[in-house]
């Protein structure tokens, strides 16, 4: 019933991503000398799926609207700058678990604390303690100051002595980071459906009545907020890697004000969308700055234009595309309204949960 | 730490968090009255800024500038108002957040193009610009206590306009129910619209006023905003008497971090928001 | 006489200045069907919300199955077998009709965790949510999505989903409101089935339904309890029809 899609959306999936899954054989013939520095950009484009992902169980699913996710993104790229050892890689085998482990605490001890806030509240608060550890690791000697901390090696992937998969090769990096677009995706997608998904859907629809059923609202919510959190620090990871560096940047706001564009631009709450968003998101801005030195300004434009037409974002074009009927009525809103399957009267969000009494 | 300097700090603090308050106030209105987060409101704060410096050398005086720079804030808010949050006020935060971050892109970067990237500053206005001794070796600026004077002053305007009048009563009941403010049989839009420029007018003027005690420089509405957001959490949405006594704190918290614990003083403040979420999740005057 | 179930002493909540429930002394035994009646605004919805646990009483004391239950939220007392149906309509429109039962029943999975045990806990509390189904007679809608459904079906869904919940005490609002005659009859019918298992305190408007369902009636006027008593008494009474069936009257001619 929830988070069934048509066919059609299963198949452009798959053919997008055996379009990038080859994307070394069309590559060079598309654009011949900037083939790698393309690969590298679209090894990105993967990493940031990845972290558009983590936040739609937020924002799509339970409906909490996080401005402070790159407090993991930044976190998970962080941990590994430091804890790599200067002169040799790491092994992969303790450093990922590492990476989740303290972004699983962070998320515990953040979640803990703004899970009791609603609203705008929790936009207010995650914004906050993002930017807490924002400006500690920007003015802290440890973590480098706003220059961030440099990674001299890239973990290594071994077992026994021998090399399994050699990271520091773009080539064996970018299926890393594809792979790990594909497990997170299915990931999602069974707990989606599972029945603790529903829960989660329960929660986004009214919460009020989730409580009233004897649900503990709360620990769900919280138990979102910590995997959301580790799969972002993972992404974080990678980045650190694809990079080279963790940098103060990799946590500020504007980095979560991006992914959660990233969400919007590809369709929130459909665990897929995001992953078109982050691409989407990437391909027109490096557009953009081809164009002029203030592309910002297009990008600001660009995301106004998409909050305002297009709310539901790719996504919600490929589940109902708009026919030629509905796209001749008046207005171009219309056809996009929020609200997925909600009957029309239900289809506009009220702007804040009301509040409890009077 | 002497009595002398530890006079200064506290001035300092009552000083940053009094200007603090002008911000938060426009913040706090416009949520608790439309039901809007604006992120774009740290920006209105760098644009008054950069008014009163483009102005004031254009005009020749500091005066003159804030004179002339007003209106054109006030024209900006209702700019904004109508051509974008209009279409928003029955739709999710998400939204909201979405469409004044990429408002915030947009005039931070025409900012740039407009004002460039440099770092400017402006005189203290020669009216104000001597020092006031304290104590023997004690001085402070007159035009911080100036500043100081202006914003209590429209603290205690908002004070009597929320307590005595009927746009005040308006104000309180929608902070507390905003559907409740339509079923007074106001015209809502003239309110909204109302609202939304007088916040981001009192943003724009604490921006004007605290140019010539701070660097103009891109993105200072950003971190400014934030710490708005902290007061805001603390205080309790929708409270004006909350984003008062809110700014105070973190306007001293920041203030006496930096100069007692300098290694953690930009976490302070997040501290401070934490312990309050622990005990007082909808705030301390909600 | 069978025992007493739940009870308040002296519940009171304010809001503000406005004192909603006020000083209210309330009991319900054990399977008798409790109607609550008042006009609108005394208090009838805030007292069943103080009783889930929606909100805390300002003062007074709640005690349900002689344990004392004031202050805690609402989620607990769901699980302890208060179950509650609200107002207004309240069913998750995206799930199917079955989906919204297992919902409610598997609130007693246990926890978050609980969502991944044993399938064969699973299978139970799905079978729990059928029963729940079968006694509103709603099987045959089973894989419809709720938002499909008719407003009364929805209604009656919400009751299914109370049930599912397995609780020993529902609290109805106004499960009638809204709705035609015909389904009227047919869900004063099943609540009158219920009532062998389970205890009910509902608030109804619909004055047949109540006379007809109820063993025992509390009116509540401006927050106070005015009169309880078995229905045949608060039938009777004197200073009910004064105060509230006059001016129901009113209500519904005017």
């Amino acid at each position: 019933m929830l988070h069934t899609y048509p066919k059609r959306v299963v198949v452009i999936m798959l053919v997008l991503t055996a379009i990038v899954a080859i994307f070394p054989l069309w590559g060079p013939a598309v654009f011949g000398a900037q083939s790698d520095f393309m690969m590298e950009k679209m090894t990105l484009m993967l990493i940031l799926a990845l972290f558009a992902m983590s936040l739609d169980l937020l924002v799509g699913i339970v409906g909490l609207v996080s401005l402070g996710h790159a407090l993991f993104f930044g976190l998970g790229a962080y941990t590994l700058a430091l804890a790599s050892p200067a002169f040799s890689p790491a092994a992969i085998w303790w450093m990922a678990p590492l990476v989740m482990l303290v972004a699983a605490l962070a998320a515990l001890v953040v979640g803990f604390l703004v899970i009791r806030t609603r609203g705008i509240f929790f936009i207010m608060t995650t914004l906050a303690f993002g930017q807490m550890l924002y400006y500690f690791v920007s003015t802290s000697r440890h973590t480098g100051g706003t220059d961030g901390v440099f990674i001299m090696f890239r973990p290594s992937v071994e077992v026994g002595g021998a090399v399994l998969l050699d990271l520091d090769n773009p080539l064996t990096f970018f299926y890393v980071c594809l792979a790990m677009v594909v497990v997170g995706y299915l990931f999602l997608r069974w707990l989606t459906r599972s029945f603790f998904g529903q829960v989660l859907d329960g929660i986004h629809d009214n919460e009020h009545r989730m409580e009233a059923l004897g649900y503990a609202t709360g620990h769900y919510k919280l138990v979102a907020f910590v995997i959301s959190g580790v799969m972002a620090s993972l992404a974080g990871m990678l980045a650190a890697m694809q990079y080279g560096f963790a940098n103060p940047s990799q946590l500020g706001w504007h980095t979560s004000g991006e992914v959660l564009m990233m969400l919007i631009l590809g369709g929130m709450g459909t665990v897929f969308g995001p992953i078109l968003g982050a691409f989407a998101y990437e391909i027109l801005q490096h557009t953009f700055e081809h164009l002029t030195t203030h592309w910002p300004i297009l990008m600001g434009i660009t995301i106004i234009l998409a909050v305002l037409i297009l709310p539901r974002g790719i996504a919600g074009l490929i589940i109902d595309p708009p026919s030629r009927a509905s796209l001749a009525k008046s207005s171009p809103l219309r056809w996009l309204k929020p609200g997925r399957a909600a009957p029309a009267s239900e289809a506009v969000k009220p702007a804040a949960p009301a509040p409890r009494e009077g | 730490m002497d009595l002398a300097f530890f006079s200064v700090q506290l001035l300092n603090g009552l000083q940053y968090g009094l200007l603090l308050f002008l911000i938060a106030s426009g913040l706090t209105l416009i949520f608790g009255i439309m039901g809007i987060i604006n992120l774009a409101h740290g920006a209105m704060y760098m644009i008054g800024a950069y008014l009163v410096y483009d102005l004031t050398f254009r005009l020749g005086s500091f005066w003159l500038a804030i004179l002339a720079a007003i209106p054109v804030a006030i024209a900006l808010g209702l700019i904004i108002e109508r051509l974008f949050l209009d279409t928003l006020y029955k739709r999710d935060h998400l939204y909201q957040v979405l469409l004044t971050f990429g408002l915030i892109l947009v005039l931070n970067e025409a900012q740039r193009i407009i004002w460039g990237g440099d770092v400017h500053s402006v005189p203290v206005p020669e009216l104000f610009s001597g020092r006031i001794q304290l104590t023997d070796n004690l001085q402070y600026s007159h035009y911080r206590l100036f500043v100081m004077g202006v914003c209590l002053a429209l603290a205690g305007v908002i004070y009597w306009v929320i307590r005595h009048t009927r746009l005040g009563i308006i104000i309180r009941a929608g902070a507390v129910n905003r559907d409740m403010v339509e079923g007074l049989g106001i015209n809502v839009r003239t309110l909204f619209t109302l609202i939304f420029s007088v916040g981001v007018a009192l943003t724009a003027f604490a921006g004007m006023i605290a140019a010539p005690l701070t660097s103009i420089a891109p993105g200072m509405g950003d971190s400014i905003l934030i710490t708005c957001f902290v007061v805001v959490v603390i205080g309790g949405i929708g409270s004006i008497k909350g984003a008062f006594w809110g700014a105070i704190l973190i306007g001293m918290a920041e203030t006496f971090g930096s100069v007692l614990i300098p290694s953690l003083a930009s976490m302070v403040i997040y501290l401070i928001m934490a312990a309050v979420l622990l005990v007082k999740p909808r705030g301390l005057f909600a | 006489m069978s025992a007493t179930m739940l009870e308040t002493r002296g519940l009171t909540r304010r809001f503000g200045g406005l004192v909603a429930v006020n000083e209210v002394d309330f009991d319900v035994r054990e399977n008798e069907i409790h109607a609550i009646l008042g006009p609108n605004g005394a208090g009838k919805s805030t007292l069943i919300n103080l009783l889930s646990g929606e909100f805390p009483p300002s003062e007074g004391e709640i005690r349900f199955q002689d344990r004392p239950i004031q202050g805690r939220k609402a989620q607990q007392i769901a699980r302890m077998g208060i179950g509650r149906s609200h107002q207004k309509t309240n069913v998750f429109p995206r799930l199917t009709c079955l989906q919204n039962c297992q919902l409610a029943a598997r609130i007693h999975l246990g926890g978050v965790l609980g969502s991944w045990r044993s399938r064969q806990r699973a299978r139970a509390v799905d079978e729990r949510a059928l029963q729940a189904l079968e006694t509103c007679q709603l099987v045959y809608r089973a894989y419809t999505p709720a938002a499909a459904m008719s407003y009364g079906e929805q209604r009656q869904l919400q009751i299914a989903m109370v049930l599912a919940t397995e609780p020993t005490l529902m609290l109805l609002d106004e499960p009638m409101a809204g709705m035609g005659r015909e389904e009227t009859a047919q869900v004063t019918e099943l609540l009158k089935g219920l009532a062998d298992t389970y205890t009910l305190v509902l608030i109804e408007h619909d004055m047949d339904s109540v006379f007809r369902l109820a063993n025992r009636i509390t009116v509540m006027v401006d927050g106070c309890v005015l009169e309880t008593g078995p229905t045949a008494q608060i039938r009777a009474s004197e200073k009910v029809r004064d105060v509230y069936l006059g001016r129901h009257q009113e209500e519904v001619h005017a």
